[in-house]
């Protein structure tokens, strides 16, 4: 698709724009005190009403979903948004096909690749009919799942190939904004498992093994640096650009997590004034999840009575 | 026919054709813009209709430079063109209207469409929205008075 046929598409966003949670929403739900408070806020401001918080949830994602649907974007635009839902059923899909353990919530619902298609595919070991992205990585998840039944070596497999998958859609990719966010999210994603592995002392192999090759890092020296110290890999990270995300775990994960969340609603905000092209699609379409991640960490900490504070660490700047 | 009559003709098929390919395409991409906004919000209508339509008065311009030429060279009136040179000079009193005519209509079918973004999101700016694909039109405008001035003046 040109840049020229993105042009109904970003109106009819530019118009919803208009309904996205700004900060100063975030911050009037944070001070509510009870779960149907915000619920009600929520509601007024057009969202779904349903039975649970986790109903309303679930509704919005799809309400998203069906949007971008409708919108007939680029099918391959669609699928790489797709790509980490994909890589989940896959995952999911293969768990349950070894262990003879049914989770059916835990599957998203993804047209031609759901539960009973991911489940009959993979029982069938019929890899060709899987989606594209997933034929390389499936034949080798199954087997090693079924060899070790080790499922976080089984997550540590397919999380690397999804990244390999974005990496790659992300550099064919001509628009800047998709090209960068892309590139961001691996490098992110990197970090944050460098991280993890560092708190659990996973040794140099495994992080190696685990890793992406990302654009923004180095991750051979990532690695290592992890496999060092902690504080070997604050310096690094200050060494790479990163100097924000070293200063953030120091204070704490879940400050970690929101500075990588902010990092890219930051790397969005460029797409405000832009008319005609995937930009503002995929802005918007990320804005809407990480409102609706906002809301799940509002709702979640507010039903288990946690500190105002606390939630503030937690939520994250909002794209409007 | 002479060769006079030919380049005047080419000049008046320049400045309807060219102008009304520039009108047609800004036109077209405010009016998927107008689309979009329409389809969210109803009420838009009127006010991203009159935004549509900014783009669209180059292509009557290069019409009516285009009459006003073939009502001077035999076609639609006054006398057959029968000198080359005389041909020449309508052919160029048609290019202003032609050129500017085609780039300020996609000039201003891309600001219509930020205007329309701009009332998507907020629709009480409408006036000052209305302004900045309006200032592309002037230079339409200036383009069409020398293309009259010329074409009227010529022999």
């Amino acid at each position: 698709m040109h840049d020229s046929d993105y042009i109904y598409a970003v109106a009819r966003l530019r118009v919803k724009e208009k309904t996205l949670l700004s900060d100063g929403d975030v911050r009037q739900m944070t001070q509510m005190k009870t779960v149907p408070e915000i619920c009600d806020f929520l509601e007024s401001r057009g969202w779904a009403k349903k039975d649970s918080p986790a109903a309303m949830l679930e509704a919005e994602e799809n309400k998203l979903l069906d949007l971008m649907q409708e919108l007939r974007l680029d099918p391959q635009f669609l699928q790489i948004l797709a790509y980490p839902r994909l890589f989940h059923n896959l995952k999911t899909g293969i768990r349950e096909v070894v262990t003879e353990e049914t989770h059916e919530e835990a599957f998203y619902e993804i047209e031609g690749f759901g539960r009973s298609e991911a489940v009959r595919l993979l029982t069938d070991k019929d890899y060709d009919h899987l989606p594209d992205p997933l034929k390389g990585v499936a034949p080798q998840a199954y087997e090693l799942m079924l060899k070790t039944r080790d499922g976080q070596a089984l997550d540590t497999l397919v999380d690397r190939a999804c990244l390999c998958a974005m990496e790659k859609a992300g550099k064919a990719s001509k628009n800047k904004l998709f090209r960068q966010y892309e590139l961001l999210s691996v490098a992110l994603s990197d970090i944050k498992l460098a991280v993890r592995a560092q708190k659990m002392g996973k040794p140099l192999s495994f992080l190696q093994q685990a890793l992406a090759p990302s654009s923004l890092l180095d991750t051979d020296l990532l690695a290592r640096a992890a496999a060092k110290s902690r504080e070997d890999l604050f310096a690094y990270l200050d060494k790479v650009g990163f100097g924000d995300a070293a200063e953030s775990l120091k204070q704490s994960g879940a400050a970690f997590e929101r500075w990588c969340d902010n990092k890219q609603i930051e790397l969005l905000k460029q797409e405000k004034y832009d008319i005609a092209s995937v930009g503002p699609v995929l802005a918007y379409y990320l804005a809407r999840e990480n409102e609706i991640k906002t809301a799940r960490i509002l709702l979640t900490a507010k039903a288990n009575g946690f500190d105002d504070s606390v939630i503030e660490e937690r939520v994250r700047a909002m794209y409007v | 026919m002479s060769m006079g009559m030919v380049y005047a003709l080419l000049g008046a098929v320049l400045a309807a054709t060219l102008a009304g390919v520039g009108s047609a395409y800004g036109v077209k991409i405010a009016g998927q813009a107008a689309a979009g906004v329409v389809s969210e919000d109803p009420d838009q209508f009127a006010k991203v209709l009159l935004l549509q339509l900014l783009p669209g008065t180059q292509g009557i311009y290069g019409l009516l430079v285009a009459f006003i030429t073939l009502s001077q060279i035999g076609v639609l009136g006054g006398n057959a063109v029968t000198d080359t040179h005389v041909g020449l000079m309508y052919l160029a009193a048609c290019l202003p209207i032609a050129i500017v005519g085609l780039l300020s209509a996609i000039y201003q079918g891309k600001t219509s469409v930020s205007s329309i973004a701009l009332v998507a999101k907020k629709p009480d700016q409408f006036g000052k929205a209305m302004l900045f694909p309006a200032m592309v039109e002037t230079y339409a405008i200036l383009a069409l008075l020398i293309s009259i001035l010329s074409v009227t003046n010529i022999g």
